[in-house]
């Protein structure tokens, strides 16, 4: 390969702060739309951070239901005049990857607050309608295949790799189980109620081998973070994590017969080389969930674990963040359910509050680094986009700034 | 292995007829040629003009060298399975009345993975053999077969959905007076039909086979003349909401060029060959349209035999091609008007019947008993366009090759 | 009843006549429908088209307060009638078509020849002179300018195969030799030849002498050809007036139409 063509690693982040994170409490119906959800994040970004949205200079937008808006619409609908817009459709890839590339335009100067936002409405029967225009492949090639949607394109997934890797329901349900119990310390979860193996186990089939608790429940809601500088984050007086490390890939291994593995795969030695850490070094996880195999990939893809041998790192680990290995604190969307693309944004706003101690749920004692990763986007077989980011902060115990 | 389809009970004239559904009809322009070669029969994907590449979902581009050069052709249909699942949730509505439903991934030999419906006697993981067929929505899609054959396998729910099989089912063979109804109407017979009923006109005429018709157990001839609105009227009033499949067999055919033989003549061709099965369409398609989901026996598919001459005009039968081509014409728009009933309209274009109005005509030559295979094998295996013997392979091959090449080889 | 025989003392007598039954109208016609079969000629000619009726609009969306109807056929089905122009033999003759028909041989008196019997022993049976003068003998001498009605009671059979009786060889039904026409034209000086069947020739009546004898010679001589009468049975051997007016078709070789026929009836005659 000539010399031109050698792929360089990418330039590390410098100085780049994340703060503010906003959850807006989740509901399983609402006849609000997009724009409102998008609004009432932004306004709630510029409350905690105590600015005026013409402070916001930069905009990030990830919905599925803004259609047949994008975010140039909304510049105009919320009365922005950014000089930095981004619209990211990648699904549960999308917060990071919005993070990402918002931390290259303040590096760049192009933008000094950048406002991330991940947000959808769920109208009845949006859901089925969102389905039906998902992408052309779905269209052509899945969808005319019993109409599982997700459901059953990660039961093909799932039976693939139960197949095998032995891995067996139980393995599965253990991480739901683990969920379900942080999700009961996270008052925003739309699932109250304590989730047993054997209540896990006896679930009706959805699309075998993919059961009932194996399932996000879709609702309306949004997740926002902002990105700056860590000298304006200081000046403002946020608490605020710093960005040490980013990756997003597409349509990694395009040629395996089926998705056995993520394009965290390609990039993983990259990611944690920029964060100066390796997985030992993480100390809260937060994983994309829309289904537990996906979970298990991110644990082999990711570094924890050999290729294929995540049910055994699940059998051997508490995954509760009480645990010895914790992961998904909220309750992940399994049990905080899934609002759209801002499903994608869960994990990131969730461990921004972990390693800011500024948890909603139970805090994970001593959390300074956490590793979040996205997924998304199943265009026909497989999910196409990955993406991870390692964030680090003071911990709980010092609380504010760095 | 497949149960086989038990004959349905009675209908219980107080259940809801369901309504009928489809699968999901949105495709792309590039999937839509993926139909195209399905609507034929046999199993074709794109392959790359440039690199030989086999894509799948259907491209635009080939994804290894971007050349746009794709072309859909026949591979090789054989496959791993290495994954299955059985969906019993779904949102869309036509898989909700049909749950569960059997899907699988198979490694195609040629290269894709592809998301396939999956026969209930594929074994996973294990080898499969794919067929390309269209679903109730009339769109090419996938499924994965046993490689050999299994015992009943075409009653396999999945398997069904994607044809419109004689067996069980009551149908309507439209010509009875001519040789090719008949032969027609005893293949259905033995393919498993319920009942065939044979429609007869002018039945102050007697007619050849007349009495083989009339003793064959399972056969019922009734008055039926295409050229009389109320004749066919009647028939559909008195059997038009049991007639699962109807296939059109009439055809008046003279010889003559489109200077020759005055108007009475082509006024009668075309009262027979297009406003007869305009009638027929007509009388018998509302109610077929809103049975298409009505069980084991639901109403399954619109049949019309045709000439050839259809696709490029044969001139020493000027008028007989124009009424064929006027029948492929109101053909077209009655599949797309039947399709919201997952009704099929089939299309079974024969070469020169071996009949005394084209002795005159050189062989090859195609018998009724040819036309009665073909005509089961389009039911039983779900194909739109079928072309019986050689001269209709080999016009339907000029004419997809090039149309005008082929109005000047037919008259020469 | 008045003895006075001026046009209007007839007329006025006629219609007393009419309103209190001394004289009664009998219908000779079929319904015109599709059921009804006509003629089958060898398939290499042009064919007879059939009765066709097709709803324009009845009380619906195609025409909400009326109902009509479009109809085809060919002059020659159902009931119809045959003007010397239909046959070769009488191609040259002036007032040949329906359109040019002298009025007063659209009414005119008929008598009936009943070989029903006969038909009904013998499909194929062939009216001769010899049964002619026979028929004479027991019955009076033919009139000129009459209709003779040849009744085979074979208008029971409309709409089965019976009718036009087909088989590998032609159809069979009855009708006249060119003895029986010739009779009847040149020494008896008839207005036309009615018939039960579809056609006023014996079915096998290409195969006498000249082919189809009664379309040759009734034609040729510009008498006219009734067909597919039905109601023979309730007319008289003799006394009969028919009405039988073909529509006015430019250059027509014959028409469909409604034959009646005025017969003396048992109820008051004024």
């Amino acid at each position: 390969m000539p010399p031109a063509l050698m792929k360089r690693p990418r330039a590390p982040y410098r100085d780049i702060a994340v703060a503010v994170p906003v959850s807006l409490p989740y509901v399983r119906y609402s006849i609000d739309s997009a724009h409102w959800w998008i609004a009432r994040a932004l306004k709630a970004l510029c409350d905690g951070a105590g600015i005026v949205p013409a402070d916001v200079d930069g905009l990030s937008v990830s919905s599925f239901t803004l259609f047949p808006d994008s975010a140039v619409g909304l510049t105009q609908h919320l009365g922005l005049t950014p000089r930095w817009l981004d619209n990211i459709p990648m699904g549960g890839a999308s917060a990071v990857v919005a993070l990402r590339r918002a931390a290259r335009a303040v590096e760049a100067g192009d933008a000094t607050i950048v406002a991330c936002i991940g947000a959808d409405a769920n109208q009845v029967d949006s859901f089925r309608k969102l389905l039906s225009s998902f992408s052309r492949f779905a269209q052509d090639a899945s969808y005319p295949y019993g109409y599982g949607g997700p459901n059953g394109s990660f039961a093909l997934l799932s039976d693939h790799y139960m197949r095998t890797t032995g891995t067996t329901r139980e393995d599965f349900g253990k991480i739901c189980v683990s969920q379900r119990d942080n999700a009961l310390t996270y008052p925003q979860a739309i699932m109250k109620k304590p989730l047993t193996m054997e209540a896990y186990m006896n679930a009706r089939p959805i699309a075998d081998p993919i059961h009932l608790f194996d399932c996000v429940m879709p609702c309306a809601g949004a997740e926002a973070f902002l990105v700056t500088s860590l000298d304006v984050a200081r000046d403002l007086g946020l608490p605020h994590a710093q960005l040490t490390g980013a990756i997003e890939r597409h349509n990694a291994f395009p040629d395996d017969p089926i998705q056995m593995r993520g394009g965290w795969e390609m990039d993983i030695d990259e990611l944690y080389g920029m964060a100066g850490t390796t997985p030992d070094g993480i100390d809260v996880l937060e994983t994309y969930d829309d289904y537990p195999v996906i979970v298990m990939m991110q644990l082999e893809d990711l570094g924890f674990c050999p290729k294929g041998a995540a049910k055994d790192f699940v059998r051997a680990h508490d995954l509760t963040s009480a645990g010895d290995f914790p992961h998904n604190t909220s309750g992940g969307q399994l049990s905080a359910g899934q609002a759209g693309a801002a499903g994608g944004y869960l994990g990131l706003v969730e461990g921004l509050r972990q390693v800011t101690g500024q948890s909603l749920s139970r805090q994970v004692p001593g959390a300074k680094r956490a590793l979040v990763s996205g997924f998304g986007m199943i265009n026909y077989d497989r999910g196409l986009c990955t993406s991870a980011a390692i964030l680090e902060g003071p911990g709980p115990q010092e609380g504010a700034g760095t | 292995m497949t149960d086989p389809i038990a004959p349905p009970p009675k209908k219980d004239p107080q259940a809801v007829t369901l309504r009928p559904e489809l699968p999901p009809v949105q495709r792309s322009r590039a999937a839509l040629k993926l139909t195209a070669a399905a609507s034929r029969g046999g199993f074709a994907l794109q392959v790359c003009d440039a690199c030989g590449t086999v894509s799948y979902p259907a491209r635009d581009a080939c994804a290894k060298c971007l050349s746009t050069a794709l072309t859909v052709k026949p591979v090789p249909p054989g496959g791993e399975v290495i994954a299955e699942t059985t969906i019993r949730t779904s949102t869309d509505l036509y898989f909700r009345q049909r749950m569960p439903w059997r899907v699988g991934m198979v490694r195609l030999d040629a290269g894709p993975s592809l998301v396939v419906h999956l026969h209930g006697d594929v074994a996973v993981p294990g080898r499969v053999r794919m067929i390309h067929k269209l679903d109730k929505g009339g769109n090419a899609v996938l499924m994965a077969l046993p490689e050999g054959r299994s015992a009943h396998m075409e009653d396999d729910p999945e398997y069904r959905e994607l044809t419109a099989s004689p067996k069980h089912r009551r149908i309507l063979v439209t010509a009875g007076r001519g040789a090719v109804g008949q032969a027609v109407a005893q293949a259905l017979l033995k393919a498993g039909a319920a009942h065939v009923f044979v429609g007869v006109a002018e039945p102050w005429k007697p007619f050849a086979g007349q009495e083989a018709l009339a003793n064959t157990p399972g056969i019922e001839v009734v008055p039926l003349d295409l050229t009389d609105t109320r004749s066919v009227a009647e028939l559909a009033a008195s059997i038009g909401g049991k007639t699962d499949i109807l296939v059109n067999t009439a055809e008046h055919v003279r010889p003559g060029g489109a200077m020759d033989g005055g108007m009475i003549a082509a006024q009668d061709a075309f009262a027979v060959n297009v406003f007869g099965l305009q009638r027929l369409a007509q009388a018998f398609g509302p109610a077929m349209r809103g049975r298409g989901a009505d069980g084991v026996n639901s109403a399954a598919a619109f049949v019309d035999v045709l000439p050839v001459s259809a696709l490029a005009a044969n001139p020493a039968f000027a008028l007989h091609s124009a009424t064929a081509a006027a029948r492929l014409s109101l053909l077209q728009s009655l599949r797309a008007e039947l399709r919201p009933g997952g009704v099929r309209v089939m299309s079974v274009f024969t070469g020169p019947v071996d009949d005394a109005w084209r002795e005159h005509v050189p062989p090859p030559k195609v018998a009724p008993a040819q036309i009665a295979r073909a005509v089961v094998t389009a039911l039983a295996e779900g194909i739109e366009d079928s072309f019986v013997g050689d001269v209709a392979k080999d016009v339907a091959a000029r004419f997809y090759d090039d149309p005008k090449v082929t109005e000047r080889e037919m008259s020469q | 009843m008045s003895t006075d025989l001026n046009g209007a003392g007839v007329l006025s007598a006629l219609a007393g006549a009419l309103a209190g039954g001394g004289v009664e109208i009998v219908d000779l016609s079929h319904v015109l429908s599709p059921e009804i079969p006509v003629m089958v000629l060898p398939p290499e000619f042009g064919q007879c088209q059939p009765v066709r009726i097709e709803e324009v609009s009845r009380y619906d969306a195609r025409g909400p307060a009326w109902y009509w109807n479009t109809i085809t056929l060919s002059e020659h089905a159902g009931t119809h009638f045959d003007a010397p122009a239909h046959w070769v033999t009488g191609r040259h003759l002036a007032q040949g078509t329906v359109d040019d028909l002298p009025l007063d041989h659209l009414v005119a008196p008929a008598v009936v020849l009943d070989f029903s019997a006969e038909a009904a022993a013998d499909e194929d049976f062939i009216l001769t002179r010899a049964h002619l003068e026979d028929w004479e003998a027991a019955n009076g001498k033919i009139d000129p300018g009459c209709w003779v009605l040849f009744r085979t009671d074979w208008a029971q059979h409309v709409t089965t195969p019976k009718y036009l009786n087909l088989r590998e060889d032609g159809p069979h039904s009855p009708g006249p030799d060119a003895s029986a026409i010739e009779f009847l034209v040149h020494e008896r000086g008839i207005l036309g030849f009615g018939t039960e069947t579809i056609g006023t020739d014996a079915g096998q009546g290409s195969h006498l002498s000249p082919p189809y004898p009664a379309h040759s010679i009734l034609h040729g001589n510009g008498r006219y050809g009734l067909q597919c009468l039905a109601g023979l049975d309730r007319l008289p051997a003799r006394g009969a007036i028919l009405f039988a007016a073909p529509l006015k078709i430019r250059d027509g070789s014959g028409s469909p139409l409604r034959v009646l026929a005025l017969v003396p009836g048992k109820g008051s005659a004024a």
